[in-house]
């Protein structure tokens, strides 16, 4: 499909809009990262002296943030759309010969859209861990870790080359790294955090060397060189360097085959889960893709790469989604899901690119909102995640329940909630092409649609409907398993953390329709993705979307059946071997291991047993020598002076015999 | 009188001036060793000066004078020295680098 669009499209794609240098209130646009950086500076300097008040600074600099992302919408608006392609200059950052990288922001629709994104739902998040972080000791490192996950992702949005993309970029995975282990006290969560920091280094070496055959194929490594230089360079080299990308956007944002660190990163705090799916972390390989798009327009086996990892990655989610009992591991899987959506809408090329943007803003705001009501659902059951022990949560936790309920009719697609217009786009984007690729891919997304529904309606039956399953203290009988679990007192959560879910909860439900009011949301992307003319698929838009609707509606009456009619057990059935294959992520640690780990760690061994024997061998050996040849010359060094002179009279006669010797 | 004479004469005042450095450990009397070999060395330089008409053997004597002199100063100021801190002259004593 990707060639017959790029004939649909020769030039009229209008990526490389020439850009104007920022004046006035957009060259305040460096403030956007100052200001959370500045936070976690000021968090994680002051130290404990800043413990009472410093998670209000962290909320502060957040929202600062915001409004001057809001302000910067606004003065961007107000110019015609060709001239929304805004540079600031910052500073010569690298100036070495051919390579003279400057620092710069980029202020277009694009950017400005994740900033929106990033600040405004990271500042909900901010707001709500001051509630739900409101007991542990350590909240001001938590809340720095945060402003520094802010600042890092809009270095990453804002930057106007690949070099400073890559500084925010390694930002954002070392501030993942440091919030997944947050509570780095208990081995498993260490664990976590460096597998999460590990899958993303792969992904980061796919970025180095796309950013050297950059280097090696334009001599830069800016978005308006390499971007805009695209048409005199080999679709070979095109290729390499769309795959690299694409391994990097694989490591970050959890697709396949990189994607096994995304559920052991739950053991972070529920706050870092619901900005690293929603905003700060596993969005920046579809942002990459997108922003990269010239390069893969140029490279039509790049994209059908693109598209497959999509496709492979959506299904692979939703199977996995479908076994989990751990909510926040559901809600992972569920993520991974929705991430492969928005990759395969971003290798359709230019038809895909505001689509996946679309899905991936209000997918931002349904997954924040569902992750931050898991939190809210662990608030009120002591830190309970297993959904086998919940059930009937909704008469105890009216507000979560309720803005639950919305971002579940989000993710599912249900019209008129955001996920509908969003999703339901890249379904039928999908069915667009000739040959086979509509017919798969389109079936894969249609099939991802269905197991969507049923999964989440799972998590959502599960914890909110059907017969209680936790230890209420009086009713249960004393003796059975369920008695011996602690006793439950589920209560909603502080009004801190209930607003946050509400504003998301509205999001989740109207966002979707009124940014789609006239396709206002791909008219404000076009300065940087390109127009595009309607296409038909090869289905009827009608047939797709009874179809969509009638699998949405087919696995949300499955799940009811099976999880809110039917009693869930406590006890964790045995299941099928899909069932088994899909608790264990699709057995995809255990191929790590076989492949990667275990041979990895034979290599380790091979390596330190060659060491000790061969190099400390020699080395060693050698200095052995040394000692005992000093032990026997020691010896000569009497100390006494009178056996010095000896020795010189000795040598001088033996010199002079010598000498006499040879003149005979 | 035959070169041959002074030679054997400047051999044995060396050869007895080499004995007493190795063999005495009065530091004084290693002292007067050094000053016997230096002056065998003397003896032979000025022969060499005469037997061949040149005068540069009897100055290059004069200079070993000179620094002989000036070693015998320094030489007997840190033996003195010694003896005032040690109580003794013998050489063998000061052998404080071995340990």
């Amino acid at each position: 499909m990707t060639s017959s669009i790029a004939t649909h499209l020769p030039a009229a794609v209008a990526f490389s809009t020439a850009s104007v240098p920022a004046e006035g209130l957009l060259s305040l646009a460096w403030l956007l990262v100052a200001l959370p950086l500045a936070g976690a500076a000021t968090l994680l300097l002051v130290g404990r002296r800043a413990d009472a008040w410093g998670h209000w600074l962290g909320v502060l600099a957040s929202a600062a943030s915001f409004l001057v992302g809001f302000a910067m919408f606004i003065a961007l608006l107000g110019r015609p759309a060709d001239d929304r392609i805004v540079n600031l200059h910052l500073f010569d950052w690298i100036p070495a010969g051919n390579l003279n990288v400057e620092a710069g922001l980029q202020i277009d629709p694009l950017s400005l859209t994740f900033v929106l994104l990033v600040t405004f739902v990271g500042t909900l998040i901010h707001i709500y861990s001051v509630a739900y972080m409101e007991h542990d000791v350590d909240r001001r490192r938590f809340f720095a870790y945060l402003n520094l996950f802010v600042a890092a992702m809009l270095v990453l949005v804002l930057a106007d080359s690949y070099l400073l993309l890559f500084v925010g970029w390694e930002g954002v995975g070392l501030v993942s790294y440091l919030l997944i282990g947050f509570w780095f006290q208990s081995t498993a969560n260490a664990v976590a955090a460096k597998k999460a920091f590990i899958a993303n280094r792969i992904g980061d070496l796919g970025l180095l060397i796309a950013l050297m055959l950059m280097f090696a194929t334009y001599g830069a490594v800016d978005f308006t060189t390499v971007l805009g230089g695209v048409d005199g360079v080999s679709q070979g080299t095109l290729t390499a360097i769309g795959l690299m990308l694409l391994l990097a956007a694989c490591g970050k944002s959890a697709q396949f085959p990189l994607q096994s660190w995304l559920g052991d990163a739950m053991a972070g705090p529920t706050p870092v889960s619901a900005l690293i799916h929603a905003a700060t972390m596993v969005t920046a390989g579809v942002y990459l893709i997108v922003r990269s798009g010239p390069i893969f327009d140029g490279a039509p086996d790049a994209q059908l790469v693109v598209v497959i990892v999509g496709a492979i990655t959506l299904i692979f989610g939703a199977i996995i989604g479908c076994a989990k009992d751990d909510i926040k591991k559901a809600l992972a899987a569920s993520t991974m899901s929705q991430i492969g959506y928005m990759i395969l809408a971003a290798g359709l090329g230019p038809i895909g690119y505001a689509l996946a943007i679309f899905h991936l803003v209000t997918h931002g705001f349904f997954k924040a909102g569902l992750f931050l009501g898991a939190g809210s659902v662990m608030h009120g059951m002591g830190d309970q995640v297993n959904m086998r022990q919940f059930g009937a949560l909704r008469t105890y936790m009216k507000a979560t329940y309720i803005t639950f309920a919305f971002g579940w009719l989000a993710i599912l697609g249900v019209p008129p909630f955001s996920g509908f217009w969003s999703k339901d786009k890249i379904i039928e984007a999908a069915f667009v092409g000739e040959g086979w690729r509509p017919w798969v891919f389109g079936t894969v997304a249609l099939l991802g649609a269905g197991l969507t529904a049923f999964y989440m309606s799972r998590v959502f039956f599960m914890t909110f409907f059907g017969a209680k399953r936790w230890n209420d203290g009086h009713k249960t009988r004393p003796g059975t398993a369920l008695s011996k679990q602690p006793v439950q007192h589920p209560h909603e959560s502080p009004r801190l953390m209930v607003w946050p879910m509400i504003v998301l909860a509205i999001g989740s439900a109207a966002l979707g329709g009124l940014l789609s009011i006239g396709n206002v949301f791909q008219t404000w992307l076009e300065p940087v993705t390109g127009h595009v003319e309607e296409h038909e698929p090869v289905l009827a838009v009608w047939l797709i979307m009874t179809l969509t609707l009638a699998l949405v509606a087919a696995g949300l009456w499955l799940a009811y059946v099976q999880y809110a009619k039917a009693p869930v057990p406590v006890v964790v059935p045995v299941g099928s071997v899909l069932t088994r294959a899909a608790r264990k992520d699709l057995y995809q640690d255990d191929v790590n291991d076989a492949l990667l780990v275990e041979p990895g760690k034979y290599l380790t061994r091979s390596l330190v047993y060659g060491d000790r024997q061969v190099v400390d061998g020699a080395v060693g050996g050698l200095g052995h020598i040394m000692v005992r040849l000093g032990e026997v010359v020691r010896r000569s060094q009497t100390g006494y002076v009178r056996s010095y002179a000896a020795m010189m009279t000795v040598g001088l006669v033996a010199l002079v015999a010598v000498v006499l010797a040879t003149r005979i | 009188m035959s070169l041959t004479n002074y030679l054997v004469l400047a051999s044995l005042l060396f050869a007895i001036g080499a004995s007493t450095v190795l063999l005495r450990r009065n530091a004084i009397v290693v002292f007067m060793g050094v000053e016997l070999m230096l002056n065998a060395t003397n003896l032979l330089l000025v022969t060499f000066a005469r037997m061949h008409g040149d005068l540069s053997g009897q100055v290059i004597a004069f200079f070993v004078m000179v620094v002989a002199a000036a070693e015998v100063v320094i030489g007997l100021a840190i033996i003195v020295q010694i003896f005032r801190t040690r109580r003794s002259a013998s050489v063998d004593d000061v052998n404080l680098l071995k340990s």
